[in-house]
This record gives C-alpha cells, structure tokens and sequence, in this order.
C-alpha cells in the first residue's frame, strides 16, 4: 500500500463542492476512479473541475474548502 | 479641502489611479490589501497601507467589516470604493457614512434605488428616458404576457424579476412559444431564485451599447458625453470608445439629455453612467440600468473632454459645487481604450496569473497606459484579469486607430499571455474602422475573423 499525490493543474481558490448548499464532491476517507471530480479551482473569476487523476482509495484532503493553492500543490492523496 | 485623508478600498489599476488623483489634491493616501496583494503597485504608492485579511475577496475586499475597521484604525476623513466590490453596495455606503467619514460616491439610498432593476426603471420613465418596450413590471399571469406580446411583437425576453446578470433569461419568437415557455420560466425562476415574478421586454436585436457619464453635486447636474461599448465578450466589455461613432448629432443631443434627466430627478451627487442599448436602424435609444460608480472605461471620457473624473469625485464628495457647468465640457478629438487582460486569446482567453518578466510602454503624445503592473510582479489567481488599460487620444477617429496600432506594437508585457494580439487584430479589422459593430459583433468575429487569421498565419509559417 503507497500513498499517491493529487496535484493541483492550476493557482488559485480551491473548492470541494461545485457550491456552498451542495455536497462535497468526495468526502475524506471516499474511494476515488481517475475520472471522478475532487474539486474545483477558481482562477481570475473562471472555475475549473479537478479530476483525480489516478484511481486510489481513502482519499485524504490536505487543502481546505475555500483555500488558496498554488500551481502545483498536493491537494489531497488516495491509497493505492 | 476638508478631506485631508482616504481609504481606498479597492485594488489593482483603479487604486493606482485613486492614489493618482488623490496626491494631486494634496490628500494623504491609506491602501487596503489581502495577504495575496502585499506586493501590489497601489501598496507602494500609498502612504500608508493596511492589511484586512485573507486572499479571498469576501473574506478582505468584500467584507464590510474589515474595510470599516482599517478606515477606523487609519483614522481617515473619507472611503473611495472604486469599481467592484463595495462599490455599489448601499449597505456599505451606510456603514461609511454611519462612522463619521465620507463616502466618495451617492448616498446609500442613492445606490439602494438605482440598484434595483424594477424601481431604476420607474426612475427612467419618470424623467422622460425611454426604456424598452415590455410589461414595465411584473407580470402576473399569461393572459397578461400575451396581452403585453401583442403590444411590442416578438422576439421578446421572458425575465426572472429576482434575476440578474443574465441569469433566469428566455427568448420566445412567438405566441406559441410564449404559451410554452411562461410556466416553465416561472417555475425556473422559483427554483432558481425563490420568486416565480417575471416580466417580459422586446428584444432589441444588432444594438449597440452607449452609455453617457454623468456628474452630479446634488443640485447641479452635467453629463460628459457618451461612451460607445459594443464590443463585449461574455457581456464583459473589451474596447470603448468616446465619442460614439456614427451617432447622430440630435440623438446624441437627447440621450445625453435624458441622463442628465435621471441625474436631477434623483438629486444624484457624485460620478455615474447611464447605459442604453442604442438601435441604430431605428435612431432610437433604451435605458437599461444607472452604474452609481466610476466605471473602468472612464479614462476615453477624461481624455476627450480635458477633465479628471476621479478628481471632480473627491471636490463633489467633499461638498464642493461641481467645479464645471455644461457649457465648459467640449468634447474634442476621438479616444479608444483597449483593455489588456491577462488572458490568452489563442486558447479560448483563459486567465493566466504569473510574473511580469519585461514591461515596455509606448511613448507618444495622447498615449496612456492606466496599470498596476510592474517588472517583476507576480500577478495573483485570486482576483480579475484586467492588467491595464491602453487609452489613445487622436484628432479624429482614423489617426486615434493608427495610433493605437503603433502603440500597441510599443507595449510589451512579458510573462503572462495577454489580449494585446487580440486588440492588435481589432485595430486592422475593416469593420471595425467603418464602426460597424454592435453588441453581438465581437463574439462572431472571433469566430471567423479572429480563428481565421490565425491558421492562415500558421500556415505561412
């Protein structure tokens, strides 16, 4: 069992579900297919899906919802 | 002055241009920044600078709160909003003025009227300013709808009343539609916005978009001519123009008229602009809305007319009569404003934030560059894309696109993508030069024009 990194395309504000009264898109501990959406980035007013990336189980967030992120952050890591 | 002191409580090129106007009437300068914007131009201009929070815009620029709080520890005379954020908020406006400082805009009331769709309408016809045809209010049920359709002919926008920014908006082409389309509009708009009211207005096709600058200081009242606006993407504005191209002397004549109208019938204080949509086969203009702000295109305004507009703000909102009558504003020459976007047009304008790595401006008489940038800035994700704006002034309106074409080849921004290429190509567009544009125009030319140009200059290659 290894850990793996979801990292983040884009700068700017992160987003765990696509608004405030929604559901997050994964909750911690949610097994995740490359495909699935993690989040949203908001970069200069224009939003923009996170997809996973890599299959993986008991997905951990390491950025809160609402938080700045930069080009290239771990935004959350899966089990794999 | 009696404003010794100011809190500007924006960002970017507009607190440049704030701080600008203010050192020129000898006002002492406080900047507010987020923890993204430490580094901004406007933080080293000013003379003093407070921090008031985090990088998301509701949790700094956006939050009431925190702006009162820095104005209060700044121990400032006066509040200048900007555009965005607090600008139009009348709660704000209250809050400024409930401490005991200025408000460098209309009252709160001011705002909290013209803000509202349905109640800056009944303004408008009241002081004699056209708007477009439709129901005037809300509608209650089809017979109505039809009664109304029958009057102004199709095609016509169904409007959610609680709606906005385009949001909650269906276009019917006939009784038939409408028939279908009401019910499902209507519950729409109570899922969308917790109000099914709607109203309906005609659809002005091939309109142009022409606003006129108003000031006013609470008993006097001028406007500073029109801007022409039609080129948009997405509803945002991209080039303005002052004055309007091709508009006709008498319909000029009314419509600035018509603002300066609305200004009095309100006892409107401060600066403003009335949109219109302006359709040219028919001569005829429609009021759309009042912005109780100073707008980002203001600069082609001051640049034909020899006036600074931020200026006159802080005399008017310091209690001064306005500093000009009517017959002192003359417009003259032509001027274009390009904004320039941190945003790539060969990929569908996405932003791109980033550092500046080169700066290199055009110099040339009647040439101005309103911006935050500077070499080695890192723009941040977190807020708009505008980077500058490119403002030309020329005798007439062919030298102003010549100019703008050399001066455009003289700015260079280095680090980011930006929407220079996309004005470069506007300025060589034959219909652009023959002004032949209206609000639709830009979204279809950049399909084929724009597109087009590109792979044939791929090819070359």
């Amino acid at each position: 069992m290894s850990k793996s990194e979801i990292k983040a395309p884009l700068p700017g504000t992160f987003y765990r579900a696509s608004s405030p009264d929604l559901p997050v898109f994964k909750q911690d501990g949610d097994d995740v297919s490359a495909e699935e959406t993690i989040g949203i980035i908001e970069v200069m007013k224009t939003f923009h899906e996170v997809q996973a990336g890599i299959a993986g189980k008991r997905i951990t967030f390491l950025v809160d919802n609402e938080e700045p992120i930069m080009a290239g952050q771990v935004i959350a890591e899966v089990e794999q | 002055m009696t404003i010794k002191s100011v809190l500007v409580a924006n960002r970017g090129e507009i607190a440049v241009r704030i701080i600008r106007a203010a050192k020129a009437l000898g006002i002492r300068t406080v900047q507010v920044y987020s923890a993204a914007d430490a580094d901004m131009l406007a933080v080293r201009l000013a003379d003093g600078a407070v921090n008031i929070g985090p990088p998301a815009a509701k949790k700094s620029y956006l939050n009431i709160e925190a702006v009162i709080a820095a104005a209060k520890a700044a121990g400032v005379d006066a509040v200048h909003p900007g555009y965005g954020f607090l600008s139009e908020n009348a709660d704000f406006a209250d809050a400024v003025a409930a401490t005991g400082m200025v408000f460098i805009g209309p009252s709160g009331d001011a705002i909290r009227l013209l803000g509202d769709k349905v109640a800056a309408r009944e303004v408008a016809a009241r002081a004699g300013v056209p708007t477009v045809p439709g129901s005037g209010g809300r509608i209650s049920d089809l017979s109505q709808a039809n009664e109304v359709a029958r009057r102004t002919g199709f095609p016509l926008m169904i409007k959610a009343a609680a709606g906005g920014g385009g949001r909650g908006i269906r276009i019917v082409n006939s009784l038939v539609e409408l028939d279908q389309q009401f019910p499902l509009a209507s519950a729409e708009a109570a899922a969308a916005f917790g109000d099914g009211g709607l109203y309906i207005e005609k659809v002005i096709s091939n309109a142009r978009h022409i606003e006129v600058q108003i000031f006013g200081d609470g008993r006097n009242f001028v406007h500073f001519y029109e801007r022409e606006c039609s080129l948009q993407r997405r509803r945002q504005k991209v080039w303005e123009e002052a004055q309007a191209f091709l508009l006709p002397d008498d319909v000029r004549e009314k419509l600035c008229a018509s603002a300066v109208a609305l200004a009095r019938d309100v006892g409107y204080r401060g600066a403003g602009t009335v949109e219109y949509l302006y359709d040219e086969q028919r001569s005829e203009f429609y009021f759309i809305e009042v912005n109780t702000r100073i707008q980002v295109e203001h600069p082609v305004t001051e640049m034909i007319t020899g006036f600074d507009l931020v200026q006159e703000m802080f005399k008017v909102a310091d209690g001064s009569p306005l500093s000009v009558t009517q017959a002192d504003i003359r417009p003259r020459g032509h001027a274009i404003e390009c904004r320039i976007n941190a945003e790539d047009p060969f990929k569908g304008f996405a932003p791109a934030p980033g550092q500046i790595t080169r700066l290199a401006l055009p110099d040339e008489d009647g040439v101005r560059f309103d911006t935050m940038l500077y070499e080695g800035y890192t723009i941040p994700p977190f807020y708009d894309s505008l980077l500058g704006k490119l403002i030309i002034w020329a005798e007439d309106r062919p030298k102003c696109l010549a100019k703008l074409a050399r001066a455009l080849d003289g700015l260079v921004i280095e680090g980011v993508p930006t929407t220079i290429p996309l004005h470069k190509a506007l300025a060589a567009d034959a219909a652009i030069a023959r002004g032949a544009f209206h609000t639709r125009f830009l979204e279809g030319w950049l399909e084929s024009d724009f597109a087009a140009a590109r792979i044939s200059a791929t090819e070359v290659v």
